[in-house]
């Protein structure tokens, strides 16, 4: 497909999920209290937007991502929270 | 169309699912073993797992003339506890000769832990003395990467397994490259929010192509869609691929790795 047959595919939804990211960081502004590493990685995937090597979701991935080797000691929980909490 | 879902959770849904995927044109539906969302207290609880997946569920699948096919594990969210797995994985080989088992899985890591990690060598060691077809979940979300390097890890590190004979699931933009570059086959799973929308799984086939790579719903007890197939499937006709690119990515893919295993065989009119 060519760039106006996507456009003519896909703008009305990528548009709508670019207000809500939008809507989603005011969000975060009006509320009280501290962030957590969550919004910290966030806002470092959305910074890897600011390409155009055709690579932005992947970029987005590893900038979400446990970059890590080494296998955990334990598994402490099940569940994944979409962010890596980077050990200070 | 006519589809093969390849990986779903058909026991965490209702009878109408059936139905509904039917209807779409589901042609086999293959069902690998899950974490019940609550961890099960022994070895007994997989058990009665087991004859549920190889008796009860083809049963029910076949009122609506739908071949049922699983795939036996201790699934990784529950591989913390390396005793209760040990007696887990001892009780597969009874199941393994039965008409609709197809291998072991799905198989993996989970928070990527030394244990899951055990485990997972277990499964692995199982499958190559019995010879058996593979399906690998990876880790969700941040700790997909790394999982992904380190279940390949372990898959390389034992010679007698083929890459061509497993499926390495739930790949994204950050990980198909690795699986598909390692000769493994690769399952794209459609499921809201947290790993592929049709959309990016259409874009990951225009990129890689569609050698060794699968499309599947995996839809369970949570948010999911059991018709996500042909709804990529749709996704794939908007951006303009054929019927027969269709076609190989949802049916010929899957049955071309499923067939590797004797015992997946679909009615002649599929």
């Amino acid at each position: 497909m060519n760039r106006q047959q996507l456009l003519d595919l896909y703008f009305l939804e990528a548009r709508a999920k670019l207000i809500d990211i939008a809507a989603f960081l005011d969000r975060l502004d009006r509320a009280e209290g501290e962030a957590d590493f969550r919004l910290a990685a966030f806002n470092e995937a959305l910074g890897r937007l600011d390409r155009n090597d055709g690579r932005r979701a992947e970029e987005v991935l590893l900038a979400l991502s446990d970059p890590t080797v080494e296998p955990a000691l334990a598994a402490t929980t099940k569940t994944a929270c979409g962010a890596w909490a980077r050990k200070s | 169309m006519r589809y093969i879902e390849p990986h779903a959770h058909m026991v965490s849904r209702v009878t109408d699912d059936y139905r509904a995927m039917t209807t779409a044109g589901c042609a086999a539906v293959c069902e690998p073993a899950f974490w019940a969302g609550f961890d099960r207290s022994s070895a007994a609880g997989f058990y009665d797992y087991f004859c549920q997946l190889t008796e009860h569920e083809p049963r029910r699948a076949a009122k609506f003339g739908l071949p049922h096919y699983c795939w036996l594990c201790i699934n990784p969210k529950e591989a913390e506890d390396v005793g209760l797995a040990r007696e887990v994985v001892a009780l597969i080989p009874k199941f393994l000769d039965r008409p609709t088992v197809l291998g072991i899985g799905e198989i993996g890591l989970n928070k990527n832990s030394r244990n899951e990690l055990k485990v997972l060598e277990m499964h692995v060691d199982l499958a190559a003395r019995l010879n058996q077809l593979v399906l690998v979940h990876t880790p969700h979300l941040e700790d997909k990467l790394k999982g992904t390097r380190l279940i390949i890890d372990v898959l390389r590190g034992d010679k007698r397994i083929r890459p061509e004979r497993c499926v390495i699931d739930h790949v994204e933009e950050h990980t198909v490259g690795m699986v598909l570059d390692g000769g493994f086959w690769a399952g794209m799973t459609l499921y809201p929010e947290t790993k592929c929308t049709s959309a990016r799984a259409v874009d990951i086939i225009e990129r890689h192509g569609m050698e060794r790579l699968w499309l599947n719903s995996a839809c369970d007890w949570g948010v999911s869609e059991p018709l996500a197939v042909p709804y990529a499937a749709l996704e794939m006709r908007r951006r303009g691929h054929s019927p027969a690119a269709v076609e190989r990515m949802t049916y010929e893919n899957p049955l071309r790795f499923l067939s590797q295993c004797p015992k997946f065989t679909l009615p002649a009119n599929a």
